[in-house]
């Protein structure tokens, strides 16, 4: 087996050191009725990489992949084109092959990368500090919840209906658990978001509003006024990003008031992956710094008095603070947060805003194009690179339609709100710098014929 | 003749032992490394980015207004700055990494090359299931795969990591008593388990009671029992457990918490130990979680990404989260929100945006692909070996608190007594960094005194190892004859130690521009 | 004015009806460096036995109980800004809080000075 160095030579002078006549010997604890005596059912001996690769391989072959095809899905997962640099520095093994930097004079990389990271997303969501990165987007959107709760002392969340679909239910999945009460609703196929509802349900016990930007139908609302009367009730703003690359071109929460600020790095650096794994940032305000849950990376100096990174504040975590920890959670998404690094380095200033602002202008044309779609309504006033649209019939077995001709037409408000017949004409099409003028085109034309 | 023109003669020079302070800070290969904000220059970019075309803004006048303040870096800067950063990390590529209860295995770059096809790694979660019907037989296979290892019922495959599959379980558990009408409010732990166990039970409103373990490093049966009742959920137990150790009472274990109407919940980070020969559901475990990150090898990529799926028992099945796959005749479905309502209507919920860890599960099929039935039987016992090789090959210089009683598993543990001159683990760790190894786990499991767990794991050779045994032996030596010189160690790492106290008092967590003064220095 | 001990690790220095609360030097130095230290707000009920504190260092975070119950009238601020005072000054720039006894018979529960050197050398 070649991962396995051990020859059977080996093994008899090593079982001769322990003083042990058989490997069976080491698994004397192992009560008789425990032990398995035959192989594991159905599964065929060690293989080959070429027998594995084919193996594999046929099941990859089963997929329509995104980048050969026009593609328009996003709903909190967009497709991005990645530099080859970014792949090849995260495959080192330095990176790839190392641990949590438990022992920093030898995780000085990881470390310095970290610190690296933690400024980056701190200054692209307009807040003072941020983590090391937490398991994704609606992980660590629950998590905020949850620090609101510890620094407000109160236990009401109110969640926009614009807030993706699968963090609400995560959300309501724990929130069960945890008595949490969350106030919620489902969007509505209109141009304007639910700011007014939010704003007309704050009150003295509410602990937090959480608000997508942009939100799940693409639209983008000022945050100020709610941060304001956040506010004024003692409460927080928790501002949810799903798209990075929209901060870019648009304001960024931490500068409109938000007090903490989560979402999904996926866009920059990671790849679609089927949904994971990817990246979650999570960042606040300085004074909430020891309520912050997962990993955070600080600055220090070594005993020569070089600078260096260790990892700190742990007392908020788990192996220190087990039952009173912020949060259970012992991993981040270190590798993720690497690539995401990586991009943004590349990109820097001048590369995000153009990559934002090309975003835009392509999903402008093509919502310009696909309104002209018999029968298709552009919901959205604004939007950054993704919107809905309201199809005159339903629009999930459309999209079904669409895949049929070889196009990924976008996502359906009916697989995300499978209860909401008010929702079920809604296509929600995102638009990034690898569609190109021929996949709009593909799309309308195909829209066209399917809606026929 | 012509003489020498260039003058080069090769010389040995001389100069023995002398330090010098080099204009850089660099010592050769040892190179250090600006923050990228210090190496910033004026719009600087690594990608090229085609020109936009002219539309009317629908931004909703909310255009950004200020810069955003983050640094931008050509291609080849930014490789060349990662890949000196890379080279200030220990990896499992470099050698041995003996953290214990972490399972640094080595990570088979197959693995690496199947997780990156286009088919598994640009495919979007949510394209209609008829243009993914690969990826979900990736999801079942691997499912089905971990359900028979483990000898269990079902399995959730979307917990992104060990801590977030014990939640899954606990949820299951909490939710299974809800349904039948059995408030408990107390779930025991013993006192060796990971921190993340007690922060999980409290997470989901839990008290958490310890259960103290024997002087052999096994929970104590008879206390165990003697505290069962009908206020307890259940136990969160590490089997093999975080000393190394195989409870031997596990059947009778589970008994007994099933007879007073708990539910057991069973860590699966020690998995490696066992599988392949021992099938957790033949212990009576009713939920335990898989690090795919530890026992099916995906890399660890310095701190993550993991993956927990959560095998579970029949009693638990119905509560299992969303989403799951499954196969309906010749098709693979997904069951989402929608569906969940007709046959998993007592499905706790949904634990995270989309279906796990695609990535991590097209990584760990092709390991056990790789390994079939006949190679995965031989990682645990040769990660069993190579724990036991260690254990005896030190016990005469290192105290083994557990060394009397039987072999250990995968992984060795032993205390910080004899040491002497005020001498600590810390300073054994950090003598062996200038070893050119990793440390092991240190200070864990709590229960003996300056532990240190050391888990080799079944990739390593004999010379590995021996190599590693000859290291330890001796820093353990230095340690027990009071050598002060390692309190300096490490003094060959990229840095010496670090000052935690400081980056604790005064936590910097972000760079910031300097102020014109401190520019001035 | 009299010192009290308890088997926490706490002492309590009495002045008429007000109680001032910190950690031992025992405590500091089996802590280490002293990184964060939360203390209650005035206003705040503590009781006898209850979390009142938090006290942390690198590797541990520790709760500081109530040795007596009360309503708590100052917390030391200057903790906030220099947790080391907890390292350099345990028995005095390093106190924790300030509390109105509610309940003066509990006094008669603590020790004294000898006795707590008695315990700790005891242990």
């Amino acid at each position: 087996m070649r991962y396995l160095p051990l020859a059977d030579t080996d093994r008899q002078e090593m079982l001769r050191t322990i003083g042990a006549k058989s490997i069976d010997d080491l698994f004397v604890d192992v009560p008789e009725a425990a032990r398995l005596s035959g192989k594991i059912e159905g599964l065929a001996d060690h293989a080959s990489e070429m027998s594995v690769e084919r193996q594999m391989g046929a099941m990859a072959r089963q997929n329509m992949v995104a980048g050969e095809v026009p593609f328009f899905l996003g709903a909190g997962a967009y497709k991005h084109h990645v530099p080859a640099s970014v792949d090849h520095i995260i495959q080192r093994g330095e990176f790839l092959t190392s641990y949590t930097p438990y022992q920093p004079e030898i995780a000085q990389g990881t470390l310095q990368v970290l610190f690296e990271f933690q400024t980056q997303v701190a200054r692209l969501y307009g807040c003072d500090v941020a983590n090391a990165s937490m398991y994704d987007g609606s992980t660590a959107c629950w998590e905020a919840i949850t620090m609101a709760r510890r620094v407000t002392k109160r236990g009401k969340a109110i969640l926009s209906g614009g807030l993706h679909p699968h963090y609400v239910s995560l959300a309501q999945t724990m929130a069960r658990f945890t008595g949490d009460r969350l106030d919620v609703a489902l969007p509505e196929l209109t141009a304007e978001t639910d700011a007014e509802r939010l704003l007309a349900s704050i009150d003295g016990e509410t602990s937090c509003v959480v608000v997508q930007y942009p939100d799940i139908l693409g639209r983008i609302t000022d945050l100020t006024p709610i941060a304001e009367k956040a506010h004024a009730n003692g409460a927080l703003l928790i501002a949810v990003v799903t798209e990075p690359v929209a901060l870019g071109a648009i304001e960024a929460p931490g500068h409109m008031g938000a007090d903490i600020v989560v979402g999904e790095g996926q866009s920059i650096g990671v790849g679609l992956n089927f949904g994971g794994p990817y990246v979650g940032l999570f960042a606040c305000k300085e004074k909430f710094v020891r309520q912050m849950p997962g990993r955070l990376c600080g600055e220090t100096v070594d005993a020569e008095g070089k600078r260096g990174f260790v990892l700190t504040l742990s007392t908020r975590e788990q192996h220190i603070r087990r039952e009173k920890a912020t949060s259970n959670i012992c991993t981040n998404s270190g590798l993720c947060a690497l690539a995401f690094s990586i991009h943004m380095t590349l990109l820097g200033e001048r590369g995000l805003r153009d990559l934002a602002v090309l975003n835009h202008a392509r999903a402008v044309l093509a919502a310009e194009r696909l309104a002209k779609v018999p029968g298709v309504e552009l919901v959205n006033d604004t939007f950054f690179n993704e919107f809905t649209l309201k199809l005159p019939k339903e629009a999930r077995p459309a999209v079904r339609a669409l895949a049929d001709k070889g196009i990924l037409g976008g996502v359906s408000l009916g697989r995300l709100y499978p209860e909401a017949e008010a929702l079920e004409n809604g296509l929600v099409v995102a638009v990034t710098e690898v569609v190109t003028d021929e996949d709009i085109e593909a799309l309308a034309s195909a829209l066209q014929e399917v809606l026929a | 003749m012509s003489i020498n023109a260039s003058g080069w003669k090769p010389e040995m020079g001389s100069g023995e032992g002398m330090e010098v302070q080099t204009f850089t800070g660099n010592r050769a290969l040892m190179l250090e490394e600006p923050l990228i904000f210090e190496m910033d220059e004026a719009g600087g970019c690594g990608v090229d980015i085609a020109p936009a075309p002219k539309v009317t803004s629908r931004l909703g006048g909310l255009e950004r207004k200020r810069d955003i303040g983050i640094p931008g870096l050509s291609e080849p800067q930014t490789v060349r700055h990662y890949t000196r950063l890379s080279r200030q990390n220990y990896a499992i590529d470099l050698g041995l990494f003996p953290l214990g209860s972490c399972t640094m295995k080595h990570n088979p770059r197959l693995n690496e090359k199947m997780a990156r096809l286009p088919g598994f790694a640009d495919i979007h979660p949510l394209q209609p299931i008829d243009t993914v019907q690969g990826a979900l037989k990736v999801i079942a296979d691997l499912g089905e795969w971990l359900v028979k290892l483990t000898g269990m019922h079902s399995v959730a495959m979307s917990p992104k990591a060990g801590a977030h599959g014990e939640l899954c379980g606990l949820l299951a558990i909490r939710s299974a008593l809800e349904a039948r009408g059995d408030a408990r409010e107390v779930i025991l732990v013993p006192e060796s388990a990971h921190g993340t166990n007690p922060a999980t039970a409290a997470f989901c409103g839990y008290r958490v009671e310890n259960i103290p373990a024997t002087e052999r490093g096994r929970v104590d049966l008879a206390a165990l029992k003697a505290r069962l009742g009908p206020d307890v959920a259940g136990v969160m137990i590490t089997n093999p457990n975080t000393c190394g150790l195989f409870e031997p009472d596990m059947i009778e274990i589970s008994k007994a918490v099933h007879e007073a109407g708990g539910l057991v919940y069973c860590d699966g980070a020690n998995f490696n130990a066992i599988v392949g020969r021992v099938r957790p559901g033949d212990l009576g475990i009713d939920a335990m979680h898989i690090n795919l990150h530890k026992t099916f090898s995906t890399p660890h990529g310095g701190g993550g990404p993991g993956s927990g799926p959560v095998v579970f028992s029949e009693a638990l099945t119905p509560f299992a989260p969303l989403p799951f796959v499954e196969k309906q005749g010749d098709r693979y479905v997904l069951i989402e929100e929608e569906t969940a309502e007709e046959h998993h209507g007592r499905t706790f919920g949904r634990m995270t945006a989309f279906h796990g860890q695609m990535g991590m599960f097209t990584r760990a099929l092709t390991y056990i692909l790789s390994h079939g039935a006949d190679g995965l039987r031989q990682v645990s016992e040769d990660a069993v070996l190579n724990a036991n090789y260690i254990l005896r090959s030190l016990d005469d210089v290192l105290d083994a608190p557990f060394g009397n009683s039987g072999p250990c598993m995968h992984e060795a543990l032993f205390s910080d007594k004899d040491f002497g001159g005020g001498l600590s683990t810390l300073d054994v760790a950090k003598g062996l960094i200038d070893e050119g190894f990793h440390p092991m786990t240190m200070y864990f499991p709590l229960v003996v005194h300056g532990a240190m767990l050391i888990e080799p794991t079944e990739t390593e050779s004999k010379a590995a190892l021996d190599q590693f045994i000859g290291a330890l032996r001796s820093v353990a030596e230095r340690a027990k004859a009071g050598d002060a010189s390692l309190k300096a160690a490490p003094i060959y790492a990229p840095r010496r130690r670090l000052d935690e106290t400081l980056a604790a008092r005064k936590p910097v967590l972000a760079w910031k521009e300097p102020t014109q003064g401190v520019a001035a220095e | 004015m009299s010192l009290y001990f308890t088997k926490e690790h706490e002492w309590i220095q009495v002045e008429g009806d007000i109680a001032t609360v910190g950690i031992t030097d025992f405590a500091q130095g089996q802590l280490g460096d002293i990184v964060f230290v939360e203390v209650p707000s005035a206003g705040t009920q503590v009781s006898q036995g209850g979390d009142a504190a938090v006290v942390e260092s690198v590797k541990a975070a520790s709760d500081v109980y109530a040795p007596v119950s009360g309503e708590v009238v100052e917390g030391n601020a200057a903790l906030e800004a220099d947790p080391s005072l907890v390292n350099t000054a345990p028995e005095g720039e390093g106190w924790f809080f300030k509390l109105k006894l509610s309940d003066e018979g509990q006094l008669e529960g603590l020790m004294n000075a000898d006795e707590y050197k008695a315990f700790v050398d005891s242990q």
